[in-house]
């Protein structure tokens, strides 16, 4: 009982030929399609890559562009088979590769659906990534004249300026640590004595923010200094004032902003998948209706092709079989002492007399 | 006098409208890039358009663009008529049509020679433009609250962020304009007062800048206010700081932004132009040469192509002949009638 049998006629099965033909070009384009959409993601990740703690993220990217590039392959090939399927002596020089081809296509496309669903999973990962970086850039936001560091502030001011956002979680994250180095301090003042000897560790702390978190839709030139201080600023409520700064958080930004990218990847490959699944199954439809009709013999004939020849659950029993019995063809049968000629069956009519005769003895030459 | 006589050949008039064809789908082409080319920067120029007094620049995109469609018709009838000259019999009907269709081709051919030449000269139009268009803007900066003005803070702010640059010449001009707003002023606290005061017009002068001035590649956070007052800052000298806030004009920054976009679009016009103007020559003497075909029976004799029939003075004169003689006429039948009014 056939999975899925549909009859084919000669027509039919040459079209579906030309179709699938057409269709794994197609697909080689969707291969293409896949790759630069990962590189394309790659390059965004690189280009934030000093706010990311960690670079395992990279690995949704790199799964992509190896998956478009195998698909790109795999659909050429297919496009190869489908356009010398449609003369029947020339199928015969592809007979024994299709089903492998269809087998690992198969496994392939599972492949590509995981890299699908790993775009979606792929946002808890890169929240902690850009929890601990974006708190290792702004503690060492004053560090410009640390070798190896000096370009952090700049890469974090146009952070906050392109992506309109501020601090960590928000823009109180510039309160709790010392962003102004200590080169720019006059350590004799008194102001700055106190506020170093109020502080535990001897920081310079403030209620301050650096100028790339300003607002540049405030009606108002921006406060920076002294932004809790009520009575520092002319009619200015701190916690009513809403356009003086930006008040999105960095890792809140970059974390929508790179959301927002895998999602339409993602749709895309989702629908990449379904597309070369819809390939593989013409494919298949095309491989058995062609060896059905080299075993009826007349290659104009009509066909039967099916997805599966028997149902489901036999064909994967025999499969298992098929891998179980791989595993013991390294085993002897101890049954005959691994001898296979042994208890064959004689099958001749001729009588060669009875078996175990000994023979004469031949009379001795004096 | 015929301007620039040349033999031609049966192979060779076979050879010229061919090439020809190929030519023209090119200058098709090209015509459709200059097209692009003029809405481009036409965009550009909008996107820019509230620091921008007045919209004089404006001619080059829109020459650009009317060129561009010109030149998509007059290479689809050059291909056609080169697909004509191929065969002797189809050829003639033509005849009426080339004269006005050179005439044609040959002014919106000038006119793309033109807008390139205004992509490269139009300089100092662009620069008086922003120079009074900045200096409105930076006037404006505080009307937050006037309506038609409220977006001119961010527009500034967001120009000189994206330019890198601050002010109209340099960042003086900041200190020349009240740019904070009275209403965010404390006018009971006294040094509000003295400001106000010491100052002729009653304005709130500072020698600060607003925060979109600030560089972020200064090691440095930014120092806005009191950038002269070297004491007021720690380790800090005015004259030898060069990273803490841009140091060039908005004006310079997009006169270069500018000029850079014209001068690339008129490079690649210009060789446009060069093009369309070899399709037009080598349409002239393809026409010529197929002009004394006509009416002889062996089509495959050699004639003769030329340029010009007459010198270029006379030919000149041809066609401006007919508009003087319009125009003199309308003059004369006005006098006449003025001379019969005054009589009766």
């Amino acid at each position: 009982m056939a999975v899925w049998r549909v009859k084919f006629t000669k027509t039919k099965r040459d079209k579906l030929a030309q179709v699938l033909w057409i269709l794994n070009w197609f697909s080689v384009l969707t291969g293409a399609i896949l790759f630069s959409l990962g590189i394309f993601l790659k390059v965004e990740l690189n280009k934030q890559e000093e706010m990311m703690a960690d670079r395992d993220i990279h690995y949704v990217p790199n799964m992509l562009i190896a998956v478009g590039l195998i698909a790109c392959a795999i659909n050429f090939l297919g496009g190869k088979i489908c356009y010398d399927c449609v003369d029947t002596n020339k199928f015969l020089r592809w007979k024994l590769i299709m089903l492998p081809y269809i087998i690992f296509t198969f496994f392939f496309t599972f492949c590509v659906l995981v890299g699908a669903l790993m775009c979606y999973t792929m946002r808890g990962e890169l929240e902690e990534s850009l929890n601990l970086g974006l708190t290792q850039a702004m503690k060492f936001y004053k560090d410009t004249d640390t070798p190896g560091r000096c370009f952090l502030k700049r890469t974090v001011d146009i952070l906050q300026i392109e992506f309109q956002c501020c601090g960590n979680n928000g823009y109180k994250d510039w309160f709790q640590i010392q962003w102004i180095s200590n080169r720019y301090l006059d350590m004799t003042h008194k102001d700055v004595a106190d506020r170093l000897r109020s502080n535990v560790e001897g920081k310079y702390l403030m209620d301050g923010v650096p100028f790339s978190c300003c607002n540049i839709d405030s009606p108002r030139p921006c406060i920076q200094q002294q932004i809790t201080n009520n009575s520092a600023h002319f009619n200015y409520e701190h916690q009513t004032e809403e356009l003086n700064l930006r008040m999105k958080g960095c890792r809140q930004a970059l974390l929508d902003y790179f959301t927002h990218i895998m999602q339409s990847i993602g749709l895309t490959v989702l629908i990449i998948w379904l597309f070369e699944l819809s390939v593989l199954t013409g494919v298949r439809f095309l491989q058995t209706s062609l060896e059905n009709v080299l075993k009826q013999g007349d290659p104009d004939s009509e066909s039967d092709g099916w997805l599966l020849e028997n149902s489901f659950m036999e064909t994967a029993r025999t499969n298992l079989n098929i891998i179980k019995s791989l595993g013991k063809s390294n085993q002897i049968d101890d049954g005959n002492n691994g001898d296979p000629n042994i208890n064959v069956p004689s099958t001749s009519i001729a009588n060669y007399g009875p078996d175990n005769v000994p023979p004469k003895e031949a009379p001795e030459a004096s | 006098m015929v301007v620039m006589k040349m033999k031609f050949p049966f192979q060779k008039r076979v050879q010229l409208a061919k090439g020809l064809w190929l030519l023209s789908l090119s200058a098709t082409v090209a015509g459709a890039l200059t097209f692009s080319l003029g809405c481009i920067l036409k965009t550009e120029l909008l996107r820019r358009a509230e620091v921008m007094d007045n919209s004089n620049i404006h001619v080059v995109p829109n020459t650009l663009m009317i060129v561009g469609l010109a030149s998509l018709g007059i290479n689809y009838f050059a291909s056609k008529i080169c697909q004509d000259a191929l065969d002797a019999g189809q050829f003639p009907r033509w005849k009426n049509f080339l004269k006005p269709y050179f005439a044609i081709s040959s002014f919106f051919t000038v006119l793309m020679l033109l807008a390139v030449i205004m992509s490269f000269a139009m300089t100092g139009s662009l620069e008086f433009s922003l120079k009074v268009g900045l200096r409105n803007g930076i006037r404006f900066y505080k009307d937050t609250d006037t309506p038609g003005r409220c977006f001119q803070k961010q527009n500034i702010d967001y120009l000189q962020m994206a330019f890198e640059c601050c002010g109209n010449n340099d960042f003086r001009d900041w200190f020349e304009v009240q740019w904070i707003s009275n209403r965010y002023l404390d006018f009971n606290s006294k040094e509000v007062k003295d400001r106000i005061k010491s100052n002729v017009d009653g304005r709130y002068l500072v020698d600060g800048v607003p925060f979109s001035c600030c560089n972020p590649t200064s090691p440095r956070p930014c120092i806005q206010y009191q950038l002269t007052n070297n004491t007021a800052h720690y380790n800090y000298d005015y004259q030898t700081e060069e990273l803490n806030i841009y140091l060039r004009g908005c004006r310079e920054a997009l006169v270069n932004y500018y000029m850079g976009l014209m001068n690339t679009i008129g490079t690649a016009v210009l060789s446009v132009f060069l093009l369309q103007g070899s399709v037009l020559v080598s349409l002239r003497f393809l026409q010529t040469s197929m002009e004394a075909v006509a009416g002889q029976e062996n089509t495959e004799i050699e004639t003769e192509g030329y340029l010009l029939e007459k010198g270029v003075k006379e030919t000149v004169m041809e066609f401006v002949d007919p508009l003087m003689k319009f125009l003199l006429f309308t003059n004369k039948v006005e006098e006449g009638e003025s001379t019969s009014a005054a009589t009766t």
